[in-house]
């Protein structure tokens, strides 16, 4: 799931005259735009949250008290016990409830959980990211390795690789293998693919004219690797890194459905949907997705960070 | 040296007597040892592995007199371009039946090629009717109703620059969020059978599609649009004469990036709950039995339908974008 496609530049402002007012500075911004998004987002979930609860929650009301009143009802949609969608401020609560009031290494804690699927995460994204780049290496090397790998990796970009999961888990089960080491490789199976054809298009990346010097300058394979293509492929790196830490991520999760795991953010989810626990899974749906939002913001502060080591301009 | 910029291989009179000489190797290598390995358990010895050594190497070397060869014709050309593959994927399979029988691996562990696809022919049955399940019902609705609100809500927020900046990192985030997550709750919602999986399908597929409909709406060029304002036209025929057509590529690559993604969601959505059919739930039931040969089936069947309707995809596209450079470049 390469994300390819080049997102153009917002607020290509043309055929737009300049008019430097409090709105068009509001408007012009990105932190604007996206506060209102969200602040949409949130009230439409709120107004979600009350049509969908409301025939459940009248009815339980109705059949204690026949004259309820439509507010106490409002109210009731919005503190529903198993609610089929609850409020974000329920979800904040239990979020809150089951990361700083309990402590990090009990059962109930989201932090003990998230820290099991963590651990598989970055170890998978880890070795993924070395294989994609080592394999991207070999097939700019090898042009038989070119023509007959890659049309391979580019296929098995096309397949639910994802429904392998619960074999690799089972497999590595039945032979003692259990614990981190199984998720962790079915995220690096999910990442090592992004990886390696982002580097293979980064490798590629420097000019012929470049490449004509190296040769000039008799440099050997390694030499114009080490100084020109390695160099030139870091942009490419981090794109695909980005894709590839979110990948394990869902690799690691989706790693923990199958065998019924204890802990872990994937065995929190499968746990509340036996029990119908609603404000358990959109706890660890959030959890997951700050988890998300994290790594993929700390790829992002390795990029700065590597890119001005590089030399890159700002 | 790298294969860009070192002068590819001339093949000369020698290249195809090699070729010739090396296909034969693997060809008998391979004939010999599936022979070796019809003698039952005593004669997989040393001799039989330096069979099947002698076969890789034939192969290999096939493989990359094959890649090495630049011939003149254009036809000949995706030939070879299309042989090399086809030849590395034999190889791994043949490769792959020698191994696991010659070792006698457990089927539980990883059954042998011929295993699977035994089992494919037995099961055509209950293979057809997950696949109805799963990539007809779900798969498909989903996808076409995900990828087309997607599409409504890009064209819609394209009017408004405000949205735009507000939506596009919003979309992008969403994006790298583990959305798959959603499934326990659409089971929830919609029910056991496929309407659940339809809507993990549209979630996951909406946002690829909203991003890429904005970013490809943007690609028109500024002088584009300033020759539409001087025809002096309406925003409507802006949109469907110029804007829609320069979109095409962005739109199709999401078309694309969606088709991997509408199955992976189904499949998994089904690990959360559904009716005893559909290809998540066979592989989640059959390996809980430990028949992993018909995990493998249906990850045939998963892997065979997710490359034919990206494969589909993909030439839909060429149709529809013979205009653009990348296309051009392909057929030159």
């Amino acid at each position: 799931m390469t994300l390819s496609a080049p997102i153009a530049e917002p607020g290509a402002g043309i055929g737009y005259r300049a008019r430097p007012s409090l709105r068009s500075r509001i408007a012009g911004g990105r932190a604007g735009p996206v506060l209102v998004v969200l602040v949409a987002v949130l009230v439409l979930w709120y107004a979600g949250a009350v049509l969908l609860n409301w025939p459940t929650e009248s009815a339980r009301l109705a059949r204690g008290n026949p004259e309820v009143s439509p507010a106490e009802i409002l109210t009731a949609t919005l503190s529903a016990q198993r609610p089929v969608l609850p409020a974000p401020h329920q979800i904040a609560v239990e979020i809150w409830n089951t990361t700083v009031k309990v402590s990090p290494t009990a059962p109930r804690s989201l932090v003990y959980h998230a820290g099991v699927t963590l651990g598989p995460t970055l170890l998978g994204f880890a070795l993924g990211t070395l294989l994609g780049v080592a394999l991207a290496v070999g097939i700019i090397h090898s042009r038989t390795l070119d023509k007959s790998l890659m049309p391979w990796v580019i296929t098995s970009q096309t397949i639910p690789i994802l429904a392998i999961a619960p074999m690799v888990i089972v497999v590595l089960n039945s032979v003692g293998i259990s614990g981190l080491v199984p998720k962790a490789i079915i995220s690096t199976y999910l990442s090592f693919f992004p990886v390696t054809v982002g580097m293979v298009k980064g490798l590629r990346s420097p000019d012929a004219m470049h490449l004509d010097l190296m040769r000039t300058y008799n440099a050997s394979g390694r030499q114009t690797l080490a100084k020109l293509r390695a160099p030139a492929s870091l942009p490419f790196l981090f794109a695909s890194m980005k894709v590839a830490v979110a990948a394990a991520l869902v690799g690691a999760i989706v790693g923990e459905l199958p065998t019924g795991a204890q802990a872990g953010l994937g065995a929190r989810l499968l746990a509340g949907s036996y029990y119908g626990q609603t404000i358990q899974i959109w706890s660890a749906l959030v959890a997951a997705s700050a988890m998300a939002g994290v790594l993929v913001w700390l790829v992002g502060l390795a990029e700065t960070t590597a890119r001005r080591r590089a030399g890159a301009r700002a | 040296m790298s294969a860009v910029a070192s002068p590819t291989l001339r093949g000369g009179p020698a290249a195809p007597l090699s070729i010739l000489a090396s296909a034969a190797v693997a060809l008998g290598g391979a004939a010999l040892a599936l022979a070796l390995l019809g003698g039952g358990r005593g004669s997989v010895d040393l001799f039989f592995w330096a069979v099947v050594l002698a076969f890789w190497l034939g192969a290999w070397r096939l493989t990359s007199g094959i890649a090495a060869l630049s011939p003149k014709g254009a036809a000949a050309r995706r030939m070879a371009d299309l042989a090399v593959p086809v030849l590395f994927g034999l190889t791994c399979i043949v490769l792959w039946e020698l191994v696991v029988r010659g070792l006698d691996v457990p089927i539980v562990l990883l059954p042998s090629p011929s295993q699977i696809a035994a089992r494919i022919a037995a099961s055509t049955g209950i293979l057809w009717a997950d696949f109805r399940q799963t990539y007809l019902k779900a798969v498909l609705a989903g996808w076409a109703l995900g990828c087309g609100l997607g599409f409504l809500a890009g064209v819609a927020v394209d009017r408004s620059p405000f949205l735009k900046r507000g939506l596009l990192p919003v979309g992008n985030l969403v994006s790298a969020l583990p959305v798959i997550g959603i499934a326990p709750i659409m089971v929830m919602w919609f029910g056991f059978d496929w309407p659940s999986k339809a809507a993990v399908v549209v979630v996951m597929t909406f946002f690829p599609m909203l991003v890429n409909t904005v970013a490809g709406l943007e690609a028109a060029g500024a002088m584009e649009r300033d020759l539409m304002r001087t025809y002096a036209a309406s925003p409507s025929q802006t949109l469907l004469k110029l804007k829609l057509p320069a979109a095409m590529p962005f739109l199709f690559n999401a078309l694309k990036i969606n088709s991997t993604l509408a199955l992976i969601g189904a499949i998994v959505a089904e690990f959360f709950g559904t009716p005893i059919v559909g290809m998540g739930f066979r592989i989640s039931a059959e390996i809980g039995r430990l028949n992993t040969d018909m995990v493998w089936a249906e990850i045939a069947v998963a892997a065979l339908a997710g490359s034919l309707s990206y494969g589909l995809l993909a030439l839909l596209e060429r149709a529809a974008t013979f205009w653009h450079p990348s296309t051009r470049a392909g057929r030159a």
